[in-house]
């Protein structure tokens, strides 16, 4: 049995199948079920990103999960944003700063960026679909001079259950920038929008003929949001949204993660509307 | 197998091979490439030498060498043979080992072994085993991992296996093996394991000499005649007294290890008997599938109620994904001991139709056994197309004949042909 | 001082009103001003008028005991608030509650229902054009009890 060592991970993993050593820098909470990691390897650089794209993130002895970036491209570190919702997810919000973690990545593609230019940005995000649309928001307005409109549509459960919270105020204050964030339900507290996201998008300021929308949640959200955006007159090639699926091998080889003709983990995450309109409302596919 | 392209000759025609830009060999001069990606050659010379398309005859005492020349050079031989009531794959030491004398008889959920009144070697078709056991093994560790001071220290076992020769396969199956190269070995990421299995593999095939009750390779123009990707071709020609074998020569290496068996250049009238022998299998295949538009019909017809029909006899078992030569999905299983000190990641065999498959918190995305099975099919027939450019389906029935319940892949693509709804109106944002 | 007909015919729930619509309208309505936290209609008390906002926020709301009141709603610049005058009991099912200072056209409900029982094509044209927000919002709010963002 010959052995392969790779305690020390450095630049891309020459393995897609073997998960790289990452140590836990920071842990913090977001919310109750929520906490965000930043991981750095052990020595050297960590890979390259595009926002959209998702590690493998292992735990050891327990499984592995799909988790997008959600930091910034001009960090050292890789940021996952984690929910606990299962085992891995649990496992992986647990960790303490100087663990570490295993991970293999980045799969997938893109959100489309860089081809984006002097388009209108309009970025609908749903609950923890925010993390994934983060670092494409930072890509944005590190480099805002190359869109015109940049609108961000954010809603989520209620003012107690919002992620980047703290960010979405500083984001506020800039003037070349509009959002709205709305919530399902609320208390007298909360003087912002009470309602669903897709009630948000016919009263956003942006030129349908030439904005590309990016959205990403919870399916029925985005399936919502999306008719919402037609119904606005984007066309549906200028509107991505970003899938999920059970993920195992992340590299096209084990076919979880197909829908329709498409492997998530690598003609997705990001997929653009009009290449799956005819399944994205049907059920079961 | 397909290192050297360069001297890769077209096993009918001998011309010389050019690889397509799927990774296919087709013919510098041949009609090109079908809508299934396989080469369609019109040519029909053979040349002389034990150059690729030579045909010589040897006997089943030659077929007792060629057994024994590879195992001499190291292949582990693997062959059809029978156990536990039917034709598996299997390694293999001698001819007698083979099948001798038995046929299969296959329908719809029904699998029997019946004794020939011949001792023909191959005279049966496929049974539940497929050659993807050996290359696209079930149950391989991924790696393994133990815990260090600063980290963890992995493991990855870098040993395919032994090189294999496998003695038999079918034209269809040839097909299967080449759809699940271009699945596991050709895209974006390959699994290099397979890849190495399947250079260092040497394949006999043989010409089907009779249709199995559940093959439809015609319909999916993945046979009866083994055309490409084997290194020998064998015909068997039994008739009276006389037993012996036809073998087309498809490479250098076969030729090289037939070289060196007592052999004698086929003639015409061999030939002859071969060719009418692999027509006589092409006219009496049991099944048909129309595959004319079948990608769009499928398409198009998502909601169809026949999906429900077959809902209430599909029972999810699986069968059909385990016996199909083509199914390829896998999942992995982390396992640690009970110290949390080490842990290793299996890779499995899995099947579209387990409820976990699509499973992502909240649920699975197909719960329903319609569903499932809707999942399975269209992706053989039909999106297979889109992912990577043939259909997923050689029509060797394995999926018919082992379905528990008989359901028959092509009788549900004709009830959905038969009664195709209108067209649903166009969903927002069709391109 | 843009008169109650030029306000009402700039409100979306009113494009493209022929000017006697409008003229029938206006006389079923005035002008309503709330202060924050003023509010516009209680739950349970007779839904006599309901308000097109000009300007400013309203938060519906329903009260929950031990939870306070929960709001499932903001309507803002360009909505109405008041779907309960259009049908018996004509009594107000939730709390709506200026969030910051609104100006709003009151519309006496049932001056309106009288005017469309008189006049079936006008009433026929009001009904089409209340229905079209309030199915909207309807279906609006089938998504938001799917409560897409808790856990399931």
């Amino acid at each position: 049995m010959s052995t392969a060592s790779t305690e020390a991970a450095n630049g891309r993993p020459s393995d897609p199948l073997v998960p790289q050593i990452y140590l836990v820098d920071r842990v913090s909470r977001e919310l109750p079920d929520t906490v965000t990691l930043d991981l750095s390897p052990l020595s050297g650089t960590r890979p390259q990103f595009k926002p959209g794209q998702f590690n493998m993130l292992y735990a050891f002895g327990i499984g592995e999960v799909a988790i997008s970036m959600s930091g910034d491209g001009a960090h050292t570190s890789f940021v996952h944003t984690i929910r606990e919702v299962g085992a891995v997810s649990s496992a992986l919000a647990r960790l303490t700063p100087g663990e570490t973690v295993g991970l293999r990545g980045p799969f997938g593609n893109g959100w489309p960026v860089n081809d984006a230019d002097g388009s209108d940005i309009v970025i609908v995000a749903g609950g923890l679909g925010l993390a994934p649309l983060r670092p494409a928001i930072y890509q944005i307005l590190a480099d805002r001079g190359r869109y015109g409109r940049v609108v961000i549509l954010f809603g989520t459960r209620n003012p107690t259950e919002m992620l980047y919270r703290h960010e979405l105020e500083q984001w506020r204050q800039r003037l070349d920038v509009d959002i709205e964030v709305t919530v399902d339900h609320a208390d007298r507290d909360w003087h912002g929008s009470v309602g669903v996201v897709p009630k948000l998008i016919p009263r956003a300021a942006f030129d349908p003929e030439k904005a590309v929308a990016l959205v990403c949640g919870p399916e029925v959200m985005m399936r919502f949001s999306v008719n919402a955006l037609l119904d606005a007159g984007i066309r549906p090639q200028s509107i991505y949204v970003s899938m999920e699926r059970n993920m195992k091998c992340a590299v096209g080889l084990c076919g979880h993660c197909q829908f329709g003709p498409t492997f998530v983990c690598k003609d997705g995450p990001v997929t653009r509307y009009d290449r799956i309109a005819t399944i994205f409302a049907m059920r079961e596919i | 197998m397909f290192l050297a392209w360069r001297r890769r000759r077209h096993a009918v025609c001998g011309v010389q091979l050019v690889r397509g830009s799927d990774g296919v060999g087709a013919c510098t001069d041949g009609v090109g490439p079908r809508d299934n990606g396989i080469p369609d050659c019109g040519r029909n010379q053979m040349s002389n030498s034990l150059a690729s398309g030579a045909t010589v005859m040897i006997s089943r005492e030659g077929l007792e060498s060629l057994l024994q020349a590879l195992a001499r050079r190291g292949y582990e031989v693997v062959g059809p043979t029978v156990r536990d009531e039917a034709i598996v794959y299997d390694r293999i030491t001698h001819v007698a080992d083979l099948p001798v004398g038995w046929t299969d008889r296959q329908e719809a959920g029904r699998y029997r072994l019946e004794r020939r009144s011949d001792d023909a070697l191959f005279g049966f078709n496929v049974g539940p085993h497929a050659w993807k056991r050996f290359l696209h093994r079930s149950v391989e560790t991924l790696w393994t991992m133990r815990r260090t001071e600063n980290g963890a220290m992995i493991e990855r076992d870098d040993n395919a296996g032994p090189k294999f020769a496998f003695v038999g396969v079918r034209s269809c199956e040839l097909h299967a093996i080449a759809i699940q190269d271009r699945v596991l070995s050709k895209g974006p990421y390959a699994d290099a394991a397979y890849a190495m299995r399947r250079r260092d593999a040497f394949i006999i095939a043989v010409n089907c000499g009779q249709a199995g009750g559940t093959c439809f390779c015609v319909s999916m123009q993945t046979g009866p005649k083994a055309q490409y990707g084997f290194d020998l071709a064998l015909t068997e020609l039994l008739n009276g007294g006389t037993h012996e074998l036809l073998v087309e020569v498809g490479t250098e290496t076969g030729g090289d290890i037939l070289r060196q068996l007592s052999h004698r250049p086929a003639g015409e009238v061999e030939r002859a008997a071969a060719a009418a022998i692999v027509a006589r299998t092409a006219d009496q295949m049991g099944r048909h599938l129309e595959t004319a538009g079948l990608k769009e019909l499928l398409e198009n017809n998502l909601n169809h109620p026949r999906w429900d029909d077959v809902a209430d006899r599909c029972l999810t078992c699986g069968n059909c994904t385990m016996v199909c030569p083509t199914c390829f999905c896998t999942t992995v299983e982390d396992h640690s001991d009970l110290g949390g000190m080490s842990a290793e990641r299996v890779r499995k065999w899995d099947s579209c139709f387990t409820m976990d498959f699509s499973f992502i918190h909240g649920g699975s995305i197909r719960k329903t056994p319609k569903a499932r099975y809707r999942q399975w099919m269209t992706h053989k027939l039909a999106t297979w197309i889109d992912q990577f450019g043939t259909s997923g389906c050689v029509g060797c029935g394995r999926c018919i004949t082992w379905c528990p319940v008989g359901i028959d892949i092509t009788a549900e693509a004709a009830a959905i042909r038969a009664d195709p709804e209108a067209q649903k109106g166009r969903h927002r944002g069709d391109a | 001082m843009a008169t109650l007909e030029e306000i009402l015919r700039e409100h979306p729930l009113f494009a493209g009103a022929s000017g006697e619509q409008v003229r029938l309208v206006a006389g079923c309505g005035r002008n309503r001003l709330f202060r924050a936290g003023d509010y516009l209609c209680r739950e349970g008390e007779p839904a006599n008028e309901f308000f097109l906002i000009r300007e400013g926020k309203v938060a519906l709301d329903i009260a929950a005991p031990g939870r306070g009141p929960i709001v499932f709603e903001t309507l803002g610049v360009g909505d109405f608030v008041g779907d309960s005058w259009l049908v018996p009991p004509y009594r107000w099912t939730f709390d709506a509650r200026a969030v910051g200072l609104t100006r709003t056209i009151g519309i006496d409900g049932a001056c309106l229902r009288g005017k469309c029982e008189t006049d079936h094509e006008f009433g026929y044209e009001m009904m089409k054009r209340f229905l079209t927000p309030l199915v909207r919002r309807l279906q609006e709010h089938r998504l938001q009890i799917l409560d897409v963002y808790g856990k399931h």
